[in-house]
């Protein structure tokens, strides 16, 4: 295996495991928001213990989220070294501002919000809330700004010794395809918050317990599942396909799997890239919808590969067209899924249909997969680019690391991070089974 | 600009030590002071709200240092490849185990999660130490800016050292005994009873090894690189700094004495940061120094980013950086005072 492979598979491999926690972390914070302002609103204990609760399905969350994202800072510096020293100046500063701005906030206030609820007033434990929620949506869009610097390179110079230099510090911060990609990114995340929370909810709802709470989380989760995942296909996901489409011409037409130039060009629901043919094998398509999508008629005409040169095509081709088509497929589930439990809810027989609490509670896991693959999608289209258009992965990478070295940390991440996920699977199965009520003395005391 | 960012960097570097060092310390003390449950709780309880906020400064120093001085950052985290993976491994399990442990209710487990705590900041003092240790010595740099440097070789300082040998371990222990310090005089403050009488009674022998390894470590660096008394010869005035050093230290010893535990925790904080304040001026202009010949130092002037990057980030980073001290002092004025367990519900 080549350094260069390891490298990658050392970067994708901590920042895959490391965002199953903030999509939640992230989705769950609004949500707890909504619970708290409900809670205050109405002065409802039972919202109250519903907000406790998610607090420490957040908080366990959260946790797992520190320890697996600060590698990630780090693996800039060690496993991509010459990347680091051009681009440090520009993507430098938003990660430097992610600690700044929004971690010293979050870490801040989620010490208050869960272990200072007795020593602060109730409006401000709802404030923590909102700041912890504030936080954790400010850091998202810290590494948003410099994903998309490295999607779409805008506002830089270079120095005479080859470093890019920021030209234009809001143009950096407000680059449309970060403003883009964070809608539709945090759209997902809301996604995964609720889900979850609809997912436990049915749970309560099947067991036959608990049933005032799994009533109120099959509400607020199927709430904002309907919105967020309407907002999710339109305009979020359709307007950042767009731009994508104008930027990285190369990009769409691999995850389209669009080999040939053509107008009136159909979109494959499924099938096989070959890459030694250039067709698609086994394919379903839908005739002239790729070419309404991207450019509203049906015979407009759609760039394919043919037209870019082979040495700049995306290098894991198949897999980027799979995981696209995982995260629209996974997508089109979402919004009818939701669509189907929020008219059962506004009719008033969500809380008796089985089915549909089953098909939420199976549904739990979807989300993630679709995430991950969206930002598999993401990554894998910029290739063969670490720096689109500028600067190749091959590039990049630290080249004083061997191959061998990195393989040695790489098992040991793996190692510890299935460690990590089987404890994360027990706390959390025991928190949803100790649910929202508060324990016994008897049972605090035991603790 | 190169001038300033230095030290904000430094300033980063101390934040990191002096607040994340007392809750390393008191990992390190927990596995031998505690005596029951409730001890163990109490102790937890002091660090738990504030734990994850000081690792903060960890992660917003490391990116300061990124876009600051790109060369620097690069060149540092791939040469010291495998001892950073280690820490990162062993900050891993140590927020795990601490924060973990709360939501488990099996005497087992949670005997394994309190002993991968205490080990776990127990070895990222002496890394944290040993790799001060390593800057302060030099690493083999090549005419590129880069080098990679294996964990160990023959444990001499020569041209080609790991990043274990004997010097950098006096390094490593210098912050362990500093920081288990640190860690029992916050302990001092936050703990009432039998359990505080223990930690204050520490105090002293962990206050001597101290002594005497500051002492140490400070003839070893002079033998290890005599460049590094250059600048306090050039400006005398600086000498004030190891004046500070044993200053604070005597400080420490008083207070502690006198059942003043605020003011001993002060002071210290005052000799971390005088000891790493010598330690950047020791090293000024150079960022890290070479092995191979001081053709090949990373100075200040190489590493520096661009201009522009560097005004703009001066704007945003002291803006900030004030907004996070709110927020820091609010937190630790609204869990000051003693440890109750009555109301840090969790």
């Amino acid at each position: 295996m080549t350094a260069e492979l390891i490298h990658r598979l050392h970067f994708a491999f901590t920042i895959t495991f490391h965002y199953l926690f903030p999509q939640l972390t992230m989705g769950l914070a609004l949500l707890i928001v909504v619970l708290k302002s409900v809670a205050i609103r109405t002065g409802s204990e039972e919202w109250d213990r519903a907000a406790r609760f998610w607090g420490r399905i957040f908080a366990i969350n959260f946790v797992f989220g520190v320890v697996t994202g600060i590698p990630m800072e780090f693996e800039f510096g060690t496993n991509w070294a010459r990347f680091s020293r051009l681009s440090g100046g520009v993507i430098g500063q938003p990660l430097a501002m992610e600690g700044v701005f929004s971690f010293f906030l979050e870490s801040a206030f989620l010490g208050l919000f869960l272990y200072g609820e007795k020593r602060i007033s109730k409006l401000m434990h709802w404030f923590s809330a909102v700041m912890v929620f504030l936080g954790s949506w400010i850091s998202g869009f810290f590494i948003i700004v410099t994903d998309a610097w490295m999607q779409h390179p805008v506002a830089f110079d270079r120095l005479p010794n080859g470093q890019f230099e920021v030209l234009s510090f809001w143009q950096l911060l407000l680059n449309p395809w970060a403003l883009l990609q964070y809608a539709h990114n945090m759209t997902g995340a809301v996604i995964t918050g609720s889900f979850v929370m609809a997912a436990v909810g049915a749970f309560f709802l099947l067991e036959g317990r608990l049933q005032n709470y799994g009533r109120i989380f099959l509400k607020v989760g199927v709430i904002a599942g309907v919105i967020s995942s309407i907002l999710i296909i339109f305009p979020t996901g359709d307007m950042h396909g767009k731009y994508v489409a104008r930027n990285q011409p190369a990009a769409i037409a691999a995850m389209e799997g669009q080999f040939k130039t053509e107008s009136g060009a159909g979109m494959v629901l499924i099938g096989q890239p070959n890459e030694e043919t250039g067709l698609i094998d086994n394919p379903i398509v839908v005739n002239d919808a790729l070419s309404f999508l991207i450019y509203g008629t049906t015979k407009a005409e759609v760039k394919g590969l043919d037209q870019i040169p082979q040495d700049q095509w995306p290098t894991a081709l198949p897999l980027l067209f799979y995981a696209y088509h995982i995260m629209a497929g996974l997508g089109t589930w979402f919004a009818l899924l939701m669509i189907v439990a929020a008219f059962l809810l506004w009719r008033g027989r969500l809380y008796s249909a089985r089915w549909a609490q089953w098909a939420l509670l199976l549904s739990f896991p979807l989300p993630y997969i679709a995430n991950t693959a969206g930002w598999m999608t993401a990554e894998l289209g910029r290739q063969p680019w670490l720096i689109y258009g500028l600067m190749r992965t091959s590039e990049g990478y630290s080249n004083t690391v061997s191959a061998s070295n990195g393989l040695f940390t790489l098992l040991g991440f793996m190692g510890l991070y299935a460690l990590l996920g089987l404890l994360f699977t027990v706390l959390i199965y025991r928190e949803i089974s100790n649910g929202p009520e508060p324990k016994s003395a008897a049972a605090i005391h035991a603790n | 600009m190169g001038f300033i960012w230095f030290w904000l960097v430094a300033v980063m570097i101390v934040g990191y030590v002096v607040l994340d060092g007392f809750d390393l310390g008191v990992g390190v003390l927990h596995l031998f002071l505690v005596r029951t449950e409730t001890e163990r709780r109490s102790t937890l309880a002091s660090i738990g709200p504030v734990w994850d906020g000081n690792e903060v400064w960890l992660l917003a120093g490391g990116g300061t240092l990124y876009f600051a001085f790109p060369l620097l950052y690069a060149s540092a985290f791939s040469g010291f490849y495998l001892p950073l993976m280690i820490v990162l491994w062993l900050l891993i399990l140590r927020g795990v185990s601490l924060e973990l442990r709360n939501h488990i209710d099996v005497g087992v487990w949670r005997a394994l999660l309190d002993g991968l705590f205490g080990l776990a900041s127990a070895l990222l003092t002496i890394f944290f130490g040993a790799a001060l240790a390593n800057v302060l010595r030099g690493v083999p740099l090549q005419a590129d800016g880069y080098f990679f440097l294996p964990l160990w070789t023959n444990w001499q300082p020569g041209p080609r050292p790991g990043i274990l040998d004997w010097y950098t371990v006096i390094g490593g222990l210098v912050a362990l005994t500093a920081l288990t310090l640190h860690g029992a005089l916050w302990l001092t403050i936050k703990i009432s009873g039998d359990l505080a009488e223990r930690a204050r009674s520490i105090v002293t022998p962990l206050w001597l090894g101290l002594v005497a390894l500051t002492a140490v470590s400070l003839a070893a660096t002079i033998a290890v690189r005599p460049a590094s008394l250059y600048n306090y010869f050039n400006y005398p005035i600086t000498f004030i700094v190891p004046a500070g050093v044993v200053a604070s230290l005597a400080a420490v010893w008083l207070f502690n004495r006198a059942a003043q535990p605020v003011k001993a925790f002060l002071s210290s904080s005052l000799y971390l940061f005088f000891m790493l304040a010598g330690a950047c001026w020791s090293l000024y202009p150079t960022l890290l120094p070479a092995t191979t010949g001081s053709a090949n130092d990373i100075t200040l002037s190489r590493a520096i980013s661009g201009p522009h990057t560097l005004a703009v980030g001066l704007v945003w980073w002291s803006f900030g950086m004030a907004l996070a001290v709110c927020y820091i002092v609010f937190v630790y004025s609204r869990f000051h005072g003693k440890v109750d367990l009555g109301v840090s519900g969790h």
